[in-house]
């Protein structure tokens, strides 16, 4: 008997402990962000750092401005949100008011198989078909103008479909959801009170399934912001200020291109720029914590 | 309004909401096919079965391959069973209260954090701190922590489908609950655990910003047993990373579009197989 309870003791502990892993996990990386990202605050300044706009650490003297870099990723972000998410948020009605059987099931498996895309295929296919498309159009854009650096089409507008699309299923699998979820006699009070389908969905289903919409959309921008490989490779590898045809870098590109070779305090502000991208990341789970919190609540009014 | 003028909105909201929809269907028939006309004439079994040299001649993706396997393979073998014993933790041990919610909260911020601060991470603490440098078991390492909420998340979910029966009928017949775990719980569970994991391997193949400075982007094959027992130490490029590096800095579209074509057969291959394990088994996922 007594073997037996120390099993089940032991049992119970190691299953604490593995539950603790998570809990560890986040614990390391957070201190481990702050510790590796702040040495650099101090040693260029806080403004000079997160406010410069001067993007030279190879010069002599070096300038660690990654304003630009913070910047590109909040508009790149902010604008593939603008262009994803009506798209998604109507696909997400077509799944769950229009939908037949069939044609359902093709959009869903279709938007699974998107989300098990690698990002580097995105950008691979970025690279040979956006990249030439963007290009031409900036040719004929900038035609005459001598000032203009060309960027042979590696810029900020390929950036921003690219994480558009990138975003999409994100945003249509958490939407369908709660729009699934929108009790179905609004929609028959709506229908009664002799609005059309159309008029209800827009009317009456979709304001009822906003907040779990939303949750579909700060989960987008969290994607948007943390996607690295396929932006590194359609948006080009030069720091600008984030115009539609300027060749720009994101705090996940500016990591990914340039950790390789950096070394001293370049890498420390690298460092940094892996900071801010984890605060941001943060401030969008917090969000969602409280979505889901607030959500919560609302049932059980 | 007149009701023509609604019915012409109504058409125009409908067409484009199918609009919409088709989009996403497009799109992925456009990228499939598009890979698949540049890179099918790549992959052939020389270029599975042998490694790009300029000496011999030959372009192949084995090293890689090899690689990526390593890589699944230490991977699964440490954050299954963490995944596993925390998801049993959660369901049938843990009463509700402040554990509970941190390690909850803890799960879902770390299926949050975005892949590149896990590579930052990674590449700091396991590769510099703990000194493995860039290797197979620094990028192993690294993705453990990725892919634990979703061994979490999917074991919690087939936990919760156990009818409550079950543990009663066997904790009424006298099994302890590690006994009762063991015997009943994990093997009716087993579906939703085989579906996480066929997952999490699909994640580890499609990932490359996690691994790009942990793992490094070597793609010699190892000699003997000996290079096979010495190859976690060792870096080595997987398949994404290959294909980055193809596309980016080597130039070479021919190779990054027929490793593009074997990642989508193997996305495609564990799709179908998530498919039919969900159909079967009748089992929730969450990706």
């Amino acid at each position: 008997m007594r073997r037996k309870a120390i099993i089940e003791k032991t049992a119970g502990i190691i299953f604490f402990i593995c539950a603790g892993a998570a809990i560890f996990a986040v614990s390391a990386i957070t201190l481990y962000m702050i510790i590796k990202g702040t040495s650099a605050l101090q040693e260029v300044g806080v403004s000079d750092l997160l406010f410069g706009i001067v993007w030279k650490p190879t010069a002599e003297p070096p300038s660690y401005g990654i304003g630009y870099i913070i910047l590109s990723s909040l508009i790149g972000t902010g604008a593939a949100i603008i262009t994803g998410v009506p798209i998604g948020v109507l696909s997400a009605v077509f799944l769950s008011e229009i939908a037949g059987k069939k044609p359902g099931d093709l959009v869903r498996n279709a938007v699974e198989l998107l989300a098990a895309i690698p990002s580097v295929i995105y950008g691979l296919i970025g690279m040979m078909v956006l990249n030439p498309l963007m290009y031409a159009l900036e040719k004929k854009i900038y035609e005459g103008d001598s000032e203009h650096v060309y960027t042979g089409g590696a810029n900020m507008l390929s950036a921003v479909i690219v994480l558009s699309i990138m975003i999409l299923p994100t945003v249509i699998s958490v939407s369908t959801s709660s729009l699934k979820a929108v009790p179905d006699n609004l929609r028959a009070a709506s229908l009664a009170l002799g609005a059309t389908k159309e008029q209800t969905i827009f009317k009456t289903v979709i304001p009822a399934a906003k907040s779990g919409i939303l949750t579909g959309v700060v989960l987008g921008i969290g994607r948007a912001l943390g996607e690295a490989m396929a932006i590194n490779m359609v948006a080009g590898g030069a720091v600008n200020i984030p115009l539609p045809f300027n060749s720009v870098r994101t705090l996940t590109t500016q990591i990914v291109s340039e950790m390789g070779y950096a070394s001293g305090l370049h890498r420390q502000v690298l460092y940094t720029v892996g900071l801010v991208l984890y605060v941001f990341i943060m401030i969008v789970n917090f969000i969602l914590l409280k979505a889901r919190k607030g959500g919560i609540k609302d049932d059980n009014r | 309004m007149t009701t023509g003028k609604r019915k012409v909105i109504d058409a125009i909201t409908r067409t484009t909401i199918c609009l919409s929809a088709a989009f996403s269907v497009l799109l992925l028939a456009g990228i499939v096919i598009y890979v698949f006309s540049k890179g099918s004439k790549s992959v052939n079994w020389s270029f599975l079965t042998s490694v790009t040299s300029v000496l011999n001649g030959t372009v192949g993706i084995a090293g890689n391959i090899v690689n990526t396997l390593f890589i699944i393979v230490i991977t699964m073998i440490i954050a299954t069973p963490i995944g596993v014993g925390s998801a049993i933790y959660l369901n049938e041990y843990a009463k509700p209260g402040k554990m509970v919610t941190r390690i909850e909260y803890a799960t879902e911020t770390l299926s949050g954090i975005p892949s590149i601060i896990f590579g930052l991470f990674g590449m700091m603490f396991f590769g510099e701190k703990l000194g493995l440098g860039y290797s197979l078991l620094t990028g192993s390492l690294t993705l453990i922590m990725m892919v634990l909420p979703l061994m979490t998340r999917n074991t919690q979910e087939a936990l919760k489908t156990v009818p409550e029966a079950y543990r009663n009928g066997a904790i009424g017949l006298g099994s302890g609950k590690w006994h009762m775990i063991r015997t009943i719980l994990l093997p009716s569970a087993m579906p939703g655990i085989i579906t996480g994991t066929i997952l999490a391997i699909g994640r580890i193949v499609g990932e490359s910003a996690a691994l790009l400075f942990t793992a490094g982007s070597a793609k010699l094959l190892p000699k003997g047993f000996a290079g096979l027992l010495a190859k976690p130490f060792q870096s080595g490029g997987t398949l994404t990373i290959q294909m980055y590096l193809s596309a980016t800095s080597e130039g070479d579209f021919d190779t990054a579009f027929g490793i593009a074509v074997v990642l989508i057969v193997i996305v495609l291959g564990i799709n179908l197989a998530t498919k039919a394990l969900t159909k079967r088994f009748d089992v929730t996922r969450k990706e």
